[in-house]
């Protein structure tokens, strides 16, 4: 238990990182190029956090490479309701996740390719990380039409985002990170990123939509893996150092002591949903039961991830009172989720008169609830 | 100069809150008048403007998106003060100072501006701005002996002697990782720290552990016996508990969970056990599993179990009725919707298999593939979680033998399986051999089920399991 002490100075990852060929060259400027060997975006989103928090960046900066098996990925100030498809994201099997950083709403899959550059806080530059993308991708294909744009996007013909930017700062050591389209399924993209809940009201960081292209598209012979290496090696003659790209594994406590805490609590829902900031939905819907198409009238806000306040607005005596008021005592305080949601409202039927006509409006009133999370 | 103030503020007890982080005993006693010390005690510190620094890039204004601090919490230099957001990029403010936070300047989602104050804190008048002499410790923030920060959001633990250790050493607490529990910087973590820099070990000194510095012009002042030594070396180490109670309000599916159990115990159970020899059974199971994997579904025992309880309530109707909230009419429920208990990440959710009277065992087990894969996405419907009219809890999957399930409401009956053991038991020609065994313990509403019901139907159940060809000619 006595290894902790040397995180400031990173002395373990120098050990694994430190090879005999590179050795002289790597230690005079001391920058380095590591790549994550998982698709897993938790895991590699704990590799930032881990590297921002424990390493000494004073004199060294670091590339990290990494991909992600399908995910959408939320910035830190941002409403997940707000800015992307969560019913399609769960039917598809394509996990949710809140970075530390700011700014938008990015689509990962293995097509994309995500960059972090870390530096210490005083050297801390967007523009000339940005720069360098856009010079090795020029140096692969000199006549790639692809541009800066000064709001820190990469943009192909003029026309297409192909790249996304957001940065995150803390008392000694900054990041900036950005992805690149390669080869991403913009069909499922464009989908998973279209929210379909209505009535939100929120001061959460807004997406600016965009349309993208991938770098594919205009050249069938920039895989990831060109590209990738082609950036590794802008940034290894940038930075005066062998184009080395070490592979880290972020499952690996002996390198990246405590990466499986922060791991973990990325994909906690107090973080991914609870770090949502204060909002309001209010909305009206159409419920249909039996011959019947009903109005209902809900008003939910929502603090941390959780109901603070609900009104739900029936026709008169469609459910008697004490079961109405009973469902909005019950969801006040509890998770704006659907499964929470569910598995209350089912548990609750069992104190409930066991009349079938109640108990199928009373589902079918919660099953139409829980369309709104 | 601080003492002498705070004297005259309210008396002799806040002399020895000064000392309070040094005996841990005192701590505890004093825990009162620290309170009382935080919300009647004067500004006698310095108020100081901390000012939102410059964030790079050119960049003048900043939205506040999250406070982690709040008015009259305590701060340490270093500990995380809020988060900014400006085109794009997070930052984490911190403080630059240890004192009191007193004055927001900002609301959530208000624009802040480099340069103009952000917070103001009280400092310790005796030690003045300069973050870097050393601290005479902070108050407590609340009402224990430890003094809980947040860096980034994460709370670091650490007790004040810990932290003077620090300080006096220019160790920044964030540096260090806590081997203590919930991650609580010990002094160890700090001296091991020390020793990998300085290439040896250091003692453990007591004296750098008890004795706040005090400022010259001060005597010490008039107090207890305890308080005027000056090294308690305590002869055993006190064992110091430093984890805090948390309380979280019930809500949600737990609040309905606390309505369907409270009337659960409403009903009069009555128990009945018995052991079942699943012998040929698992020999069943292992020629069957094939089978099923090749068209897609993967075979367990519970198919077997639920199939078996359906045909018994063919025989006992009564086990798969409800009694009504007056008492007054009971009635046979035609399906038999029985219900799997299962643990999730919530807790225990109960989806039923419906009509598992018209269901084949196979269809059965396909049912409860698709059951266990949404239940444990999260992704369970209204209609999987209602209509059932008993359930079966398989309780052995995670352990145990014997049970003493409850029943869940609007049932009258529920059973509870052990986990599957091998034991010596002896067959019909007085021999012992090898016998695969698993428990169940059924529970049931007394008000209208008796015990002889009970008992024939685990009996017929028990039958068809431990004779598996059985079922073949009861199989509808």
């Amino acid at each position: 238990m006595v290894l902790q002490s040397s995180l400031k100075n990173c002395l373990q990852l120098s050990c694994i990182l430190r090879t005999p060929k590179a050795g002289f060259r790597s230690t005079t400027s001391g920058s380095l190029i590591i790549q994550s060997i998982s698709n897993d975006v938790y895991q590699n989103l704990a590799v930032e956090d881990w590297i921002h928090d424990h390493m000494n960046l004073e004199n060294r900066q670091v590339l990290f490479l990494w991909r992600n098996s399908p995910a959408v990925v939320i910035g830190r100030h941002q409403n997940p309701w707000q800015e992307c498809n969560l019913r399609l994201l769960r039917q598809k099997n394509i996990k949710l996740a809140r970075r530390r950083s700011g700014g938008g709403t990015v689509y990962h899959d293995l097509g994309n390719i995500n960059l972090t550059f870390f530096t210490c806080r005083k050297k801390y530059e967007r523009m000339e990380n940005l720069k360098l993308v856009v010079k090795a991708l020029k140096a692969l294909r000199p006549r790639l039409d692809v541009h800066v744009t000064d709001r820190y996007d990469i943009l192909l013909d003029r026309h297409y985002k192909i790249s996304g930017t957001a940065a995150k700062l803390g008392r000694t050591n900054a990041y900036h990170h950005c992805t690149l389209l390669c080869n991403a399924d913009k069909v499922v993209l464009s989908s998973a990123l279209k929210s379909p809940y209505k009535g939100l009201k929120s001061n959460a960081t807004p997406s600016v939509p965009a349309s993208v292209k991938n770098l594919f598209e205009e050249d069938p012979s920039l895989t990831c893996e060109v590209l990738l290496d082609a950036i590794a090696e802008e940034y290894a003659t940038q930075h005066q150092i062998d184009h080395h790209v070490t592979l880290i594994n972020p499952a690996d406590e002996t390198v990246l002591p405590g990466i499986n805490n922060k791991t973990k609590e990325l994909q906690t829902w107090e973080w991914v949903y609870g770090k949502t900031p204060k909002f309001s939905v209010s909305t009206c819907f159409n419920m249909v039961y039996k011959d019947s198409v009903l109005d209902v009238k809900v008003d939910m806000d929502v603090k941390h991830g959780r109901i603070e306040v609900c009104n739900i607005d029936l026709p008169e005596q469609w459910l008697p009172p004490a079961l109405s008021s009973e469902l909005v005592k019950s969801l006040t305080g509890s998770k704006f989720c659907p499964n929470e949601t569910t598995t209350l409202a089912t548990t609750l039927l069992r104190v409930c008169p066991q009349d079938e006509e109640l108990q199928n409006r009373w589902n079918v009133l919660c099953e139409n609830v829980v369309t709104l999370m | 100069v601080c003492i002498h103030r705070v004297r005259s503020c309210s008396g002799i007890r806040f002399i020895k809150s000064k000392y309070v982080c040094v005996f841990d005993k005192s701590a505890l006693k004093f825990s009162h008048q620290q309170r009382l010390f935080r919300t009647s005690a004067v500004s006698c510190g310095q108020i100081v403007q901390f000012k939102l620094s410059d964030i790079g890039e050119g960049i003048t204004e900043v939205t506040v998106k999250e406070w982690y601090i709040k008015e009259g919490d305590s701060v340490s230099q270093f500990d995380s003060i809020c988060e900014v957001q400006s085109d794009k990029a997070s930052v984490t403010i911190t403080s630059r100072y240890d004192g009191i936070i007193r004055k927001l300047h900002y609301n959530l989602d208000e624009i802040a501006y480099v340069g103009k104050p952000l917070v103001d804190i009280e400092i310790d008048a005796s030690k003045g701005v300069s973050p870097e002499e050393d601290v005479v410790e902070t108050p407590p923030m609340s009402h224990e002996e430890h003094t809980h920060q947040e860096i980034k959001g994460h709370k670091t633990l650490a007790t004040p002697a810990v932290r003077r250790l620090a300080m006096e050493n220019n160790i920044k607490l964030s540096e260090v990782v806590g081997t203590g529990k919930d991650n609580r910087i010990l002094k160890e973590d700090i001296l091991n720290y020390l020793a990998k820099q300085t290439g040896a070990i250091l003692p453990p000194s007591p004296k750098a552990e008890i004795i706040p510095p005090l400022p010259k012009s001060e005597t010490v002042p008039a107090a207890p016996k305890d308080r005027a030594r000056k090294i308690p070396v305590p002869v055993s180490r006190p064992i110091v508990f430093s984890g805090k109670d948390k309380t979280e309000p019930v809500t949600g599916f737990h609040k309905a969970m606390v309505k369907t159990m409270s009337a659960a115990l409403k009903i009069p159970h009555f128990g009945y056990c018995d052991e079942i020899d699943l012998t040929q059974l698992v020999q069943l199971r292992e020629e069957l599993k094939p089978v099923a994997q090749v068209r897609g579904v993967k075979l367990s025992f519970m198919p077997f179990f639920i199939k078996a309880a359906s045909l018994g309530l063919l025989q006992y109707p009564i086990l798969n009725a409800s009694l009504d909230e007056s008492c007054q009419n009971v009635t046979y429920k035609a399906s038999h919707n029985i219900g799997v208990a299962m643990d999730t990440e919530q807790g225990l959710i109960v989806p039923n298999v419906k009509n598992v009277q018209v269901c084949s065992v196979f269809e059965i087990a396909s049912e409860l593939n698709r059951l266990q894969s949404l239940g444990s996405a999260g992704q369970l419907g209204t209609n999987d979680l209602t209509g059932g009219t008993f359930t079966l809890s398989n309780i052995g999957t995670i352990g145990g033998t014997y049970a003493k399930p409850v029943i869940l409401p609007p049932e009258v009956a529920i059973g509870a399986l052990g986990k599957i053991q091998v034991l010596p038991r002896f067959n019909g020609k007085g021999e012992v051999f090898k016998a695969q065994i698993m428990n169940v313990s059924w529970s049931a509403d007394h008000r209208i089920i008796d015990g002889a019901t009970m008992a024939r139907f685990s009996n017929l159940w028990k039958s068809y399991l431990e004779n598996p060809a059985s079922m073949l000619l009861d199989l509808k």
